[in-house]
This record gives C-alpha cells, sequence and structure tokens, in this order.
C-alpha cells in the first residue's frame, strides 16, 4: 500500500516537452538541484522529489519502532526553534508536545500500536482562530489578547482523539480579515521561500509551518481564499473542503456562510487523511453535513501510478476568466505547463468561461463584510477579552472595539453595517446574494460537463512585505482566483505546480482544482497522480533546505 | 367590536366596583381560586381579578373626579381607542433554544449557561425542535397559516444582556401569519363574546438580565435566561378597551398553558405583553399616533394602563393638543397608576436584520404538521362552547375552563356519571375553598374524580345527607379514599326509615318537657333545638326531612 505513495516513477512517460515548457522557472531549477539529497526519517521525501505522505511514513516508523514519538517530536520542536525567529508562524507554541508524544511512545510500548490513531505523532499546527482548550486562542486579534476558550473546536478535539499533536497554535490576519498575515494583530510572518516576502493569508502561519517543515499539517480556515493562497505563496498542499464538510464549532466565525475549516500539508495523502480525520456531521454545527466520510487512505493506495494515462477521458475545464489580464505571466505560464501535464496524464482540458465570474469579488466583499459586522458584534469588551474602563456602557463598547480591532477589521465591520443597514440592504446584500446564486448555477453547469475546473489559485506569487498594505483594493483583487469557490459552497484543493522567478530559489505557483460539492475524493485522486507525476519540482524551501536539521 | 371609550370609561371603572359586591353576595366561591397547574406560584386571570377587586375596595384606586369623568365620558364618546399587543411566551422547553443548557428560574445567576448561550468565540447555535413542536402547536391553537419554510434572521443590536450582539430571531418569514383567537369577556365586564386577529406568531431567543447595583455604580449580568426560548405573538389591532385587552393577554394564557408550551405567568416573566394603544375621531379610518406601553405585569395593570392611555390621549386630541401624543415607549408605574415617558423614538431603530448563516431554513412537513394537530388538547374555547352547550351558566363556565387542570377534574368526574350542575358547585365551592385555604393545586389533592362523582350519586340518591357529604369531601380531600369505605368505616349512611327516627323524636321530646311546653306556649323557635337533638341522637345521620317533618307533627299534636 505505502509503495504507492512513494511514486514509482517512470520517468521516461515524461517526455522533455514538459521540461522545457516549465521554462520560465528554470531559474529555479539550478537552485533545486543544489538542494542536498533527500533525508532519512523522521521525514520522508521520495527520490524523485516527489512528495511522500508523511503521516504514513510516520506511522510506519513508529510502529516499525525505527523511530519514537518522542524523537519525532523533538525533532519538530528544534527546527520550529531554529526557524521560528525568522519566520513567526506561530503566535502561541504548545509546552506539552512532549508530553503528548510521550504518551505515544508508552501505548506503543505496552503493545498498543495497533490502536493508535491515524494522526498518531502528527505534529499539527492549528490556526489560532480555531479554539484550543490548552492554548490561548486569540483570532490574531489584540482584542483576544490571553483568552482562553473552555471548549476544543471539533476539528481540534477530532485530531487530538486520533493522536494528532498539537503544536501550537499558527498567525493570522486577524479574524481571517486578509490575504498576507500582515493584518495580524501581533506578528508578522515570512514566507519561508523568501523572508522579505509575505507568506499569503489568512492562514499565513499554517501554510509556513508546514512549508518549513515546523509541524506536518496544519488548520487553516478558508472564507475567500484563506487556504488556498497562501498554500500556493507557500509552496504547499491546501484544500478547502465542501462548505459543511468539516464542523465550524471552535472557529471564530468571520463569515458563517463562507467559512470552512481547512488542511495544509506537504502531500495531497497527507491532506486526505487530514481530512478524514477531522471531517463528518456534528451535532454542535448545525451547518455541518451529514454526507458519508470517504476513507481517502486506501483512496492512494488504489491508484496504479504505472497506468499511462490514468486520468484518461477526465474532463477538466480551465476557467478562461481566471487567466485575463491581471494575471501575472509566470503564473500563466506555470498554469499553462500544469494543463500539459494533466493532458499527459489522459485528461482532456478544454476552456470554461463562467460568466458571473467577475462578480464574485464584489459579491464576496459585501457579503462577508455583512456577516462579520454581525459576527464580531460579540467581541464587546463585557464578558471576555480586552476591556476598557469607561464610566459608560457606550464607551465601553466603543473603547474596548477601538482598541482591539485593527484597521482591517474597523474597515470590513463599517462596510458590513453599511451593507446591512436599512435602505440599502436590497442595493448591497441583497443583490450580492442574487449574485452568489448566479454563480452557483455557473459553478455547476460548469461542473455537469466537466470532472473538475482548473484554475491558478491566486493571480501572483508571494509578493514583497508591505507592498499592499496601504492598497486594500490590490489586495482584495487578489482574492478573484478563490472567492468564487467559496461563494459556491464548493471544494478546491491546491496543488504546488511550478516556479517563478524570484527570490533565493524560486517562488511556487499553485494550480486549483475546484470539484462538485462533496467530491473531494476526486479532488484528492487527481491532486496526488499530479502531484507523484511532476517532474523536476521540490518543493522544500532553501530555508529547510539549508537547515541541517532537516538531514 | 366598535365599542367606544364612552362605554370603557363608564362601564369600566363604576361596575368594577360594583360588580365585586355583587359577586360577594351572589357566591363567595369566586373568590376561592385554584393554583395553577404549576407548582410554583402562578396567577391566573379570575385569580388576578379577583385579588384586584378585594384589594380596589378598602383602598380604592385613584379614580379621577367624578366631575372629571363626566366630561372625559363626553368627550371619549366621540373618539375610539386602537390597541394592538406583542406578547412574549417563554417556552418551557426542557433545554433552552439554542443549547443544551436547562433554564430554571431563579436559579443562582450565571448557573444555567454554556459558551453557545454565553457567545463565546466559535460557538453556534443549534435549534431545538422542540421550540418548533411549541410554535405549531399555538400555531394551529390559533388558527394560523403555517410557514412551510421559515427562517431565522439576525436582529443586531448592542447590550450587555445580549451575549452574541444580536438576537436570532425571525423577521420577513414568520413561522405563523394570519388567525385568530377567541374569548368571552367576564360577565362583570358585561360580557359577550370576542374574537380578535392574530398577525403573526415567531420563534426567537430571549436576552439575558441585568442588574443593576443599590447605588448605581454598577451592573451586572446573569445570562441564565440568555437563549431562552420565546414565541411573539403579534395581534391585529383589534381591541378598543383595556379590558378587551387584558382578556386578549388573560386568553392567551390560557391557552399556553392548556398546550402546555409555557407555564404563561406574568410575575416571572414568561408572558410578557408590549401594548400598542392610539385614538382616532370615530369615523376617522386613518389610525392615529401609537404609543408603547411596557412593564405591564398584570392582567389588571395591562387593563388599567390601556385606560389610563387612552384618556390621557383623549384629553390631549380633545384640547387640540393631538401634536403632544408622539410615538414613544411609555413606562407603567404601578405605583403612580399612570404611564410616563421612557425614551422617544427618534426614527426607527435600525437593527439591520439578515438572515441567520448559522441555521438552516427550518422546513415542516404536511406530515408532522398533521401530527401535531392531532396531539393538541381542546383548547378553551372549545371547552367553553362544549360547558355552555351542557347548560352550565357562563359563571360556571368561565370558571371552570380557567384552569386546565379544574377544567379536567370537572371533565373526569362528569364522565363518571356525575351530575353537571352539581359537579360544577362542588369544585367551585368546596373544593376550590380547601385549595385556597391549603394553598394547594387541584392536582395536588388526594380526591379524585371518580369519587367525586360517587359522592355526588350518594347524596342525590339519599344514602349520606349533603352535610355528610360535605364531611366526607373534607376527608377525601385530605386523606383519599373511597365514599363507600368512609361511609361503611364510619358508619354515615343516613337514616331514612320512619320508625327509626320517630322512636329518637319520641324520646328527645319526652327528655326535654321543660321545652316542649314552651314550644306549646309559643316559643316555636325552639324546634331548631329539637332538631339539633335529634340530629345529634342520630349522629348526624338522620334524614333531615323526614326527621323535620315527623318533629312538626310530633310537637304539634294536640295532647
Amino acid at each position: 500500500m505505502l509503495s504507492t505513495l512513494h511514486s514509482p516513477r517512470s520517468l521516461s512517460r515524461f517526455p522533455l516537452h514538459l521540461t522545457s515548457s516549465v521554462k520560465p522557472r528554470a531559474a529555479s531549477a539550478s537552485s533545486l538541484s543544489d538542494y542536498p539529497p533527500s533525508p532519512p526519517l523522521p521525514v520522508a521525501q521520495s527520490p524523485g522529489g516527489a512528495p511522500a505522505s508523511q503521516i504514513l511514513t510516520i506511522r510506519r516508523s513508529l510502529l516499525s519502532g525505527s523511530v519514537t514519538a518522542t524523537q519525532l517530536a523533538e525533532s519538530y520542536l528544534s527546527r520550529l526553534r531554529l526557524t521560528e525567529p525568522q519566520l513567526n508562524s506561530f503566535i502561541h507554541v504548545s509546552d506539552s508536545v512532549l508530553k503528548s508524544a510521550q504518551e505515544i511512545d508508552d501505548k506503543i510500548a505496552k503493545g498498543g500500536g495497533e490502536a493508535l490513531g491515524p494522526l498518531a505523532g502528527v505534529m499539527v499546527g492549528v490556526k489560532d482562530n480555531i479554539c484550543t482548550v490548552d492554548m490561548p486562542s486569540t483570532g490574531g486579534s489584540r482584542i483576544l489578547e490571553n483568552y482562553r476558550p473552555p471548549f476544543d473546536a471539533t476539528a481540534v478535539k477530532r485530531l487530538k482523539e486520533k493522536g494528532g499533536i498539537v503544536v501550537g497554535k499558527t498567525n493570522l490576519d486577524e479574524f481571517g480579515m486578509g490575504s498576507t498575515t500582515e493584518g495580524s494583530g501581533f506578528q508578522v510572518t515570512a514566507n519561508p521561500w523568501d523572508l522579505g516576502r509575505v507568506p499569503g493569508g489568512s492562514s499565513g502561519g499554517s501554510a509556513s509551518a508546514v512549508s518549513a517543515r515546523q509541524c506536518v499539517v496544519s488548520l487553516g480556515s478558508d472564507t475567500g481564499g484563506s487556504v488556498r493562497q497562501p498554500a500556493s505563496f507557500c509552496g504547499v498542499v491546501g484544500l478547502k473542503p465542501t462548505y459543511g464538510r468539516v464542523s465550524r464549532f471552535g472557529l471564530m466565525a468571520y463569515a458563517s456562510s463562507l467559512d470552512v475549516i481547512g488542511c495544509l500539508g506537504t502531500s495531497v495523502a497527507d491532506v486526505g487523511i487530514f481530512l478524514n480525520a477531522i471531517s463528518g456531521h456534528d451535532k454542535f454545527d448545525a451547518t455541518s453535513s451529514k454526507q458519508e466520510v470517504p476513507d481517502f487512505e486506501s483512496l492512494f493506495a488504489s491508484i496504479n501510478l504505472l497506468e499511462s494515462k490514468p486520468l484518461s477521458g477526465l474532463k477538466v475545464g480551465l476557467i478562461r476568466e481566471t487567466l485575463d489580464d491581471g494575471v501575472d505571466s509566470g503564473v500563466k505560464s506555470a498554469i499553462n505547463a500544469a494543463v500539459l501535464h494533466m493532458q499527459e496524464l489522459g485528461c482532456i482540458v478544454n476552456e470554461v468561461s463562467l460568466s458571473s465570474f467577475s462578480l464574485g469579488l464584489p459579491a464576496y466583499y459585501i457579503l462577508a463584510s455583512s456577516e462579520s459586522s454581525s459576527n464580531l458584534s460579540r467581541y464587546d469588551g463585557v464578558r471576555y477579552g480586552k476591556q476598557t474602563v469607561s464610566d459608560e456602557l457606550n464607551a465601553l463598547y466603543a473603547d474596548s472595539r477601538a482598541s482591539g480591532f485593527g484597521p482591517e477589521v474597523k474597515m470590513r465591520i463599517l462596510m458590513g453595517t453599511y451593507a446591512l443597514s436599512a435602505g440599502y440592504y436590497d442595493a448591497y446584500y441583497k443583490r450580492a446574494q442574487q449574485v452568489r446564486t448566479l454563480i452557483r448555477e455557473s459553478f455547476k453547469t460548469a461542473l455537469d460537463s466537466n470532472d473538475i475546473l482548473i484554475s491558478p489559485a491566486a493571480p501572483s506569487v508571494a509578493y514583497e512585505m508591505g507592498e499592499k498594505k496601504n492598497d486594500p483594493l490590490s489586495m482584495y483583487a487578489g482574492d478573484i482566483m478563490t472567492v468564487n469557490v467559496n461563494l459556491a459552497g464548493l471544494p478546491a484543493l491546491v496543488v504546488p505546480c511550478g516556479f517563478v522567478e524570484g527570490g533565493p530559489s524560486g517562488l511556487p505557483v499553485g494550480l486549483q482544482m475546484i470539484g462538485a460539492a462533496f467530491h473531494e475524493e476526486k479532488l484528492l485522486k487527481i491532486g496526488h497522480l499530479f502531484e507523484q507525476t511532476l517532474q523536476g519540482c521540490r518543493f522544500v524551501p532553501p530555508l529547510v533546505a539549508d537547515d541541517p536539521t532537516w538531514e | 367590536m366598535a365599542s367606544t371609550l364612552f362605554r370603557n370609561v363608564i362601564q369600566a371603572q363604576p361596575l368594577f366596583l360594583n360588580s365585586s359586591a355583587l359577586l360577594r353576595k351572589m357566591n363567595g366561591v369566586l373568590y376561592c381560586t385554584m393554583k395553577s397547574t404549576s407548582h410554583s406560584h402562578t396567577q391566573t386571570a379570575t385569580e388576578e381579578r379577583q385579588q384586584q377587586q378585594q384589594q380596589k375596595s378598602p383602598q380604592k384606586i385613584k379614580v379621577p373626579p367624578q366631575k372629571q369623568m363626566n366630561e372625559v365620558s363626553r368627550i371619549g364618546a366621540d373618539y375610539e381607542a386602537v390597541i394592538g399587543i406583542e406578547t412574549h411566551v417563554q417556552l418551557s422547553t426542557l433545554t433552552k433554544a439554542f443549547c443544551s443548557c436547562p433554564y430554571s428560574y431563579g436559579a443562582q445567576p450565571n448557573t444555567c449557561i454554556c459558551p453557545v448561550c454565553m457567545g463565546l468565540p466559535g460557538a453556534l447555535p443549534v435549534l431545538n425542535s422542540k421550540v418548533i413542536e411549541c410554535a405549531v402547536k399555538l400555531a394551529l391553537a390559533l388558527n394560523c397559516r403555517l410557514s412551510f419554510s421559515s427562517k431565522f434572521d439576525r436582529k443586531q443590536y448592542f447590550y450587555p444582556d445580549l451575549p452574541k450582539g444580536y438576537q436570532i430571531s425571525q423577521f420577513d418569514i414568520p413561522i405563523a401569519t394570519g388567525g385568530s383567537i377567541d374569548l368571552d369577556l367576564p360577565l362583570e365586564f358585561g360580557g359577550g363574546h370576542r374574537r380578535f386577529g392574530i398577525t403573526r406568531i415567531h420563534m426567537e431567543e430571549d436576552a439575558g438580565k441585568l442588574m443593576h447595583s443599590g447605588n448605581g455604580s454598577y451592573s451586572q449580568v446573569d445570562l441564565n435566561r440568555a437563549g431562552v426560548p420565546l414565541l411573539e405573538i403579534v395581534s391585529e389591532p383589534d381591541m378598543r378597551t383595556g379590558i378587551e385587552a387584558s382578556e386578549y393577554a388573560a386568553e392567551l394564557q390560557r391557552v399556553v398553558r392548556y398546550l402546555g408550551v409555557s407555564n404563561g405567568n406574568m410575575q416571572e416573566g414568561s408572558l410578557r405583553c408590549d401594548v400598542n394603544v392610539s385614538i382616532r375621531p370615530i369615523g376617522q379610518p386613518e389610525f392615529g399616533t401609537k404609543v408603547e406601553i411596557k412593564n405591564l405585569n398584570s392582567f389588571s395593570s395591562i387593563n388599567r394602563a390601556i385606560d389610563f392611555e387612552i384618556s390621557r390621549q383623549v384629553n390631549l386630541h380633545s384640547q387640540g393638543q393631538q401634536d403632544s401624543i408622539v410615538q414613544e415607549t411609555r413606562l407603567w408605574e404601578e405605583g403612580a397608576q399612570k404611564t410616563v415617558t421612557m425614551r422617544k423614538k427618534e426614527g426607527l431603530a435600525d437593527y439591520r436584520y439578515f438572515p441567520e448563516p448559522d441555521l438552516p431554513e427550518v422546513v415542516l412537513t404536511k406530515d408532522y404538521v398533521d401530527s401535531v394537530g392531532k396531539s393538541l388538547p381542546e383548547l378553551p374555547e372549545a371547552k367553553r362552547r362544549r360547558y355552555e352547550e351542557m347548560g352550565l351558566s357562563m359563571q360556571d363556565v368561565l370558571f371552570l375552563a380557567n384552569d386546565i387542570a379544574v377544567a379536567d377534574f370537572f371533565d373526569a368526574t362528569i364522565q363518571k356519571g356525575a351530575d353537571v350542575k352539581l359537579a360544577a358547585n362542588w369544585i367551585m365551592g368546596d373544593i376550590a375553598a380547601y385549595l385556597k385555604n391549603e394553598k394547594l393545586s387541584i392536582i395536588d389533592i388526594k380526591l379524585v374524580p371518580h369519587e367525586l362523582a360517587e359522592l355526588i350519586a350518594s347524596i342525590k340518591s339519599g344514602t349520606i345527607s349533603g352535610k355528610i357529604g360535605k364531611e366526607i369531601l373534607f376527608e377525601l380531600l385530605a386523606k383519599g379514599g373511597t365514599v363507600k369505605g368512609l361511609i361503611e368505616e364510619k358508619d354515615l349512611v343516613q337514616i331514612t326509615d320512619l320508625g327509626d327516627i320517630e322512636k329518637m323524636v319520641d324520646k328527645v321530646i319526652a327528655e326535654n318537657p321543660k321545652q316542649l311546653e314552651q314550644y306549646r306556649s309559643g316559643k316555636t323557635k325552639l324546634q331548631g333545638y329539637f332538631a339539633g337533638q335529634v340530629m345529634k341522637a342520630s349522629k348526624g345521620k338522620a334524614n333531615p326531612g323526614i326527621l323535620n317533618k315527623l318533629l312538626v307533627e310530633k310537637l304539634n299534636a294536640k295532647v
């Protein structure tokens, strides 16, 4: 079973023209070749550079006794200690990681190895807007500084039950509002590929932590692209599940009708196994689905990579509107190369047009702001969080919120309050809802005639810190590739597909694959095949590749 | 329905005092009431009215001086009041509307709370299906149209008792619309049947409570009540007088108690009424400027607050000061018996309603609605009509149908074959008096309907006397047991044998020669003395009719 995950490559199946078509990223190719050879355990990396499942490797190693959970944890923690001063991925690092690891080792020692959960010993980063009972959960906001929830989010509870070890709480744009993680109330996170660049956002901490191998997988949240865009910027795999697939209970709400908890990892298999662990109906979330959760793991095992055209006949729709002006040429080239690669795998790729695509961005910002203006009302300084001293009630509200919230959050509350106000509701909120219906229908039509749709995950690669900080509209525009998927509630997988020149060793580009509701299985299968057969790209950032502990 | 202020002012106030006197004379029982089905102290409409009458007689509420009153009623004849009521009914579900916290009134502050009803970050609401069941029950009971697909919305405002900064409510698509409620006005207010329209019923959650410190320097928040389910019932502006409005509220209380969806207790805040009052000259089709009155904690305060407000508005209007009637919220001050301005409305409050994204649509199926419909008990209006058809007086009908526990007891008694009128009299008389003295509810007593029927039958058949019947009744109320058992145990069968009674009469006459002499010399009052002696000799078992007949014969016998 594991062998298929170690990509038994048949290099000859992929002719050279594929490599040449990826010429724009040739600059990075040389630096890639400078990478030290793949390290031995604890981190799996298959010889050809295709990512293997770290989760399965860890499980196998623990069961065989070749490594202990404590050794694994120490290795991750030491790398974290080394890289964290440059990256600032975490707002809070757990002090009970080794204790949790020891418990797993004790269990194995007592012969309970068979009862280990599927995530046993797996280091997990959790975005700080997801509640954890044993650590502060701030949502990246000063208004919740030092706030400790009395409960674990359902996703956290489930991953812990399955043996996962929460390493810490990852940085984010305040309450998920932003695309760079510069909007955090606490710190700015750096992109492991280039420390002067942003990791994307809002799940920037989760993406950079996984990219830098500070943890194996991480939880993010995706309201308008907050898992997928940072995954693309940091060269990791990011999955935004179907709305309702993962319980939102314990996720600090930004825009309830759009929010989903998503997964980030270094391989599609890891993301699939992780998704399986946290998915399923939850009686604490009325919007969580009762759809059965497939066992994605067996899916990866059954894929035959030796087949010459494993995706033969698969219909792929390339969304025409996502390759318009405004998309970086390097990104376009990488996507074109990915298209060729998919064709090599047997896919029939056609362009499809989603007429309402461009309406998604304004509709998204109206709906998300409207819902957030309501969802953030609870941060009033009365029961928890930051409270300023005031003689009078309205001043208490005003001062607590004025000093607790950052500028981006304030702006969105103002926009949302405006959009919901009497006399404006019909022109904004209601119209945006109508647009949402149109978008949902156009996706449905496109997915009726295609198995999946593809697009870039973002119109650019990671940009410089501060570049868009004072230009919110340009930052918002960067969400064009992803927001429509949230409006339609569909699942989407982002897989690194190439590089663009920049930084010390190139900057990764992510390919977004969009599926029909609850068809994560199909996305994971295609994504896995794509990733395992992609040639010449190795998505390990220089920060890690240069790090001696990585070996 | 087109009753006018004239009628209201003239009839309501003076009749109040008269009627209470009248009632006291007619039937003392009416002052005795029963506790409702709830074990905590709750007050029914009838009970409250009676208390109020009792209080009123000695103290007297500040009634406007006669002269002024006449003037008001003269002007009042030209005006008509328009009254609508918004009622919040707190549902007695085991758990709150959107979380699994139990709620109990009077619990220590902040002991019935969880992350959901505290509005903690990341907490989500999940609808308690019992709330829908209660809403459907009430909607069917009030003859409403149900929305087979309705939704929840967020009503947004900041207040410390509102943990999320919004209340989950229903805005443009409530669960039910367009119904009606039927009621009978009490006889002391002139009686009569009324039907008032119901605009809508919607589901929502309650807020917490603020507790202000004595010196006002700080306030504390108790979130026990936050998230408790409410149904808001909005009436059509169909009421014209204070008594119509308070009886509307009382009938609503009866309905929710019959349905078992709420204890309907006003003092605990389980039933809260906000009243909208406006006046207009008779014949004017447009409504006048409406004023909302809050802080109405009893049916009588609804009645009095409205009548006060009508007088106030009519006074202003008749003096050409209609512009002084402004849209505002006024507070009823129980002590001063008047309404005072609480806040003026500065434009419409903008609650920025939008659909609650955390909750799916509420979808009802026809099967579900049908099954709820089948589970409904007989409702107060149907009960009253049935009692009326049985030949009971409206006085009796209103009393018996007021409390479902009493009505059930009565129904069970007559089902066992008891005479309808006699059963009503026993329940409204001695049983009600006992309940009042012992501060019990009819469900707490040991007497079962079957035995009351047996008791009534035993008296009717002459097995026991009415007097013995009463004794047995109190025994049954306090200790239980059966009528037959008690009669046998205490040897209480009535003596109807002429010979036996004659022997006792002869014996008493023979033992009291002095009294006999006095009697025969004209002191006929002594007949009572002889009767008492005979009854004593029979241990109370002699049939009084036979006894008296024989006694008179013997006493008056020519020697």
